[in-house]
Parts: structure tokens; C-alpha cells; sequence
């Protein structure tokens, strides 16, 4: 069965997507990513899709609910290493993700997440 | 048929001389384009279809069969290069036709009084050459229709270029009309630069987009989408007051985008989001 890694680095935790996702891994790392979250107090979440070479709604869907849920639990995503193709596929399916950060790299995304962090520590999460 | 290979033997006996007859009349026609065609040239063009010609025509007078195929191939060559060097699609179809007079003139030798026999060779040879002589019309088509779609790509190509105004910011002027098929060119060149230079920001100047309707908004909107996607945030600029009326006009809504009259508006923008300044530097005295 095929785990997705999850790795701390700092407060943020860090998920490398390197093998097709199919419904059981998506489920799984769902699981496993609230869980971590919650137990690591992580502050934010990068999304490497970096290996990434061909998407569908499925995936796109999934990536969407990975930033809801890690919102909720206080935890910003950023979505790093999306490849143009990637990216035109899905738009091209309508699902544009206009509320996930995204970045070009994991530095990049790092960035990101800092800068975001010290805007927010005093904003409660908005539905 | 009999009196076809009777016909091509005699056409290979007497070739020297329906050559002559038939390169004058070609000459006779072709009096304006000497600047074109070299008369030796022409010599030997001719000179090499005919003995195609014959070849062919020992075998049968129907030019669909394959024997007529090295023919074929022949005459197209000649037509691509003909249509090369100027010459109009008449002009290269004359170089068969013209071929009619001297055989013409064979077969009526050969068939003496017999008009039963002159009416049924003069009626092969006159299909056959039409047909070649259509041939390379239709090449000559061809060819034309695969230089303008070679210079439809390049257009496209050349018109969607991505220039790097700045450390991580990028520009693309749009020229011209924005359709699906320039859109993906676009999308796909934008965010290719987008991952070679690392650019947080990339203006959208569609000063040269003559008009915006919904179609050409929704193909904008896509593009910021997928440069968003990638991690990229983009800034519309050059949006002239005309454009601005039909936007509103028209109900599109540009409202998560920022937009800009001018592209030196857009690359201020630009700047201070990257958190840098521009100021002058101290006089020299």
C-alpha cells in the first residue's frame, strides 16, 4: 500500500506527491495529513505536486480539499511546483482553485507562508 | 491499345523533332517571362518529361494507372519550382498543353485519312494531357496552401513574445486577436517564462487587442488562472477607454484582476509589490 510521505520541516509540514493518486492514497494522506497537522501544531502545509505530470478533476478536487481542511484547522496550504501543463489542464476543467497560494518552488512557498503567517496570527480562520 | 505503343515508339523515334516543336511554341508563349526561364533549362525540363511521357504512354493512355506515376511526380516538381520562381498556375499548366500542337500534328501524320482512328488518338492524348496539365494546378495549390499555413504559425509564433521587464516581473504584449487556438500559445509560452525566470508577476498589456468581447475576456481570464496556478500573480494593462466602456457594457467581470490603463502604470504596480523603490541617483559634480 503506498504512503505518501509527510515531513516536518519547522512548523510547516511538507507532502511530496510523487506517485499517482488514486481514491485510496488521496483518502489516506487526507487521514494522515488533519492528524499530523493537529499533533505537529503545524502552522502551514506545502503541497509538492512538483512531480506531477497529468491531472484530472479528481486530483484537482483533492488538492482543494487538502487547503479547505487544513484551514479549518488553522494551517495555511500552499500549492509549489505546478507544471504549465498542469496548470492549463486545470483551467481548462474549470477548476481554477482561485483560493489556494500557490508558488513557484518549496523556498518560494516558504516565503509565502511566513509572510502569510505574520498577517494572520491575529485573524480568525473566515468562512 | 495497339496504336498506343505505336504511338510511343514513334514518339521516342521522332523525339528530338517534337522537342524542337514543342519548345518553340513554348518559347512563343513564354515571350514575357524569359527573365524567368533559361531557354536551356527549359530544354531540358522538357526534354526529360517527354521521355517520361513516352514511357508511360507505352504502357496505357489512362494517367490514373501507377506506370503514369514517375510522370506525375515529375510534373510536380516543375510546378513547385515554377510557382517558387513566380510563375502563375497558368503559366505552368501551358508547359503540358502546349504539348498538345506537336503531337497533334503526329498523329494526324500517322493516321492519315483514317478520321476514325485520327479522332480516337487525338481524344486520348487531348484527356491525358488535361489531366496532367490539372495536375499541376493542383499542385501548385498545394504548395500555396502550405506556405500560408507555415506563415499562419510563424505569425502566431511571433506574435506572442514574453519579455522580462524586471527581476521576476515579465510582460506580454498582445498583438492582434485573441482566439482559442493564440490563446494556448500564450498560456503555454507565459507560464514556460514563467518557470525559467522564476517571475512573481507578469503584465498583460493588450494595447494591440483590437477588440474585447466576451470571448477574448474569458480566454484573458483563463490565462491569469493558469499563471496563478503556477504561483504567478498577473496585472492587465494597456485597456484603452473604448475597451473599458464594452467591458462594463458587456458584463464581464475583471474585479479579482487588477488592471491598468498604461503599462508603465502596470510595472509601478509591480514594483512596490515586490517591495522595491525607484529613485534617483545623487548628482555628480
Amino acid at each position: 500500500m503506498e504512503r505518501i510521505p509527510i515531513l516536518k520541516m519547522g512548523p510547516y509540514l511538507l507532502v511530496t506527491i510523487q506517485v499517482d493518486m488514486h481514491d485510496r492514497v488521496a483518502m489516506i494522506l487526507q487521514d494522515e495529513l488533519t492528524e499530523r497537522i493537529v499533533s505537529e501544531r503545524a502552522q502551514g502545509v506545502l503541497l509538492d505536486i512538483s512531480s506531477v505530470e497529468v491531472v484530472d478533476s479528481f486530483i484537482g478536487r483533492m488538492i482543494g480539499n487538502i487547503a479547505s481542511m487544513s484551514r479549518v484547522l488553522d494551517a495555511e496550504t500552499v500549492v509549489v511546483g505546478m507544471r504549465p501543463a498542469v496548470a492549463i489542464t486545470l483551467v481548462e476543467l474549470g477548476l481554477a482553485l482561485p483560493t489556494i497560494k500557490t508558488a513557484l518552488n518549496v523556498d518560494a512557498g516558504m516565503t509565502l507562508l511566513k509572510s502569510s503567517r505574520k498577517t494572520s496570527t491575529n485573524a480568525r480562520p473566515s468562512r | 491499345m495497339g496504336h498506343n505503343t505505336q504511338m510511343a515508339d514513334e514518339i521516342r523515334r521522332r523525339q528530338e523533332e517534337i522537342l524542337k516543336g514543342w519548345v518553340s511554341y513554348q518559347l512563343a508563349a513564354l515571350t514575357l517571362r524569359r527573365d524567368l526561364l533559361k531557354e536551356s533549362g527549359l530544354r531540358e525540363e522538357s526534354r526529360r518529361f517527354l521521355e517520361l511521357f513516352a514511357e508511360a504512354f507505352s504502357v496505357t493512355a489512362d494517367s490514373s494507372s501507377p506506370s503514369w506515376k514517375p510522370v506525375k511526380d515529375n510534373l510536380a516538381e516543375i510546378s513547385k519550382m515554377r510557382a517558387a520562381q513566380g510563375f502563375s498556375p497558368s503559366e505552368t499548366a501551358a508547359f503540358v498543353f502546349s504539348l498538345k500542337q506537336p503531337l497533334f500534328n503526329l498523329a494526324q501524320e500517322r493516321a492519315g485519312n483514317d478520321g476514325k482512328r485520327l479522332a480516337e488518338i487525338l481524344w486520348d492524348l487531348t484527356m491525358l494531357l488535361d489531366k496532367l496539365g490539372l495536375h499541376t494546378t493542383e499542385v501548385y495549390q498545394e504548395s500555396r496552401e502550405a506556405v500560408i499555413h507555415r506563415q499562419q504559425q510563424e505569425l502566431m509564433e511571433l506574435s506572442t513574445p514574453v519579455v522580462q521587464l524586471w527581476d521576476e516581473v515579465l510582460a506580454l504584449p498582445l498583438i492582434g486577436t485573441l482566439d482559442s487556438e493564440r490563446t494556448q500559445v500564450v498560456m503555454e509560452n507565459l507560464l514556460q517564462r514563467v518557470v525559467e525566470t522564476g517571475a512573481r508577476l507578469a503584465i498583460i498589456d493588450i494595447t494591440g487587442v483590437p477588440t474585447v468581447d466576451t470571448l477574448v475576456a474569458q480566454h484573458l481570464m483563463k490565462t491569469v488562472a493558469a499563471t496563478r496556478l503556477m504561483g504567478a500573480d498577473c496585472i492587465i494593462s494597456g485597456i484603452r477607454p473604448q475597451i473599458a466602456q464594452t467591458i462594463v457594457h458587456l458584463g464581464v467581470n475583471l474585479s479579482d484582476i487588477v488592471t491598468k490603463a498604461t503599462l508603465a502604470d502596470a510595472f509601478q504596480v509591480a514594483l512596490q509589490r515586490l517591495g522595491a523603490t525607484v529613485s534617483k541617483a545623487p548628482q555628480a559634480n
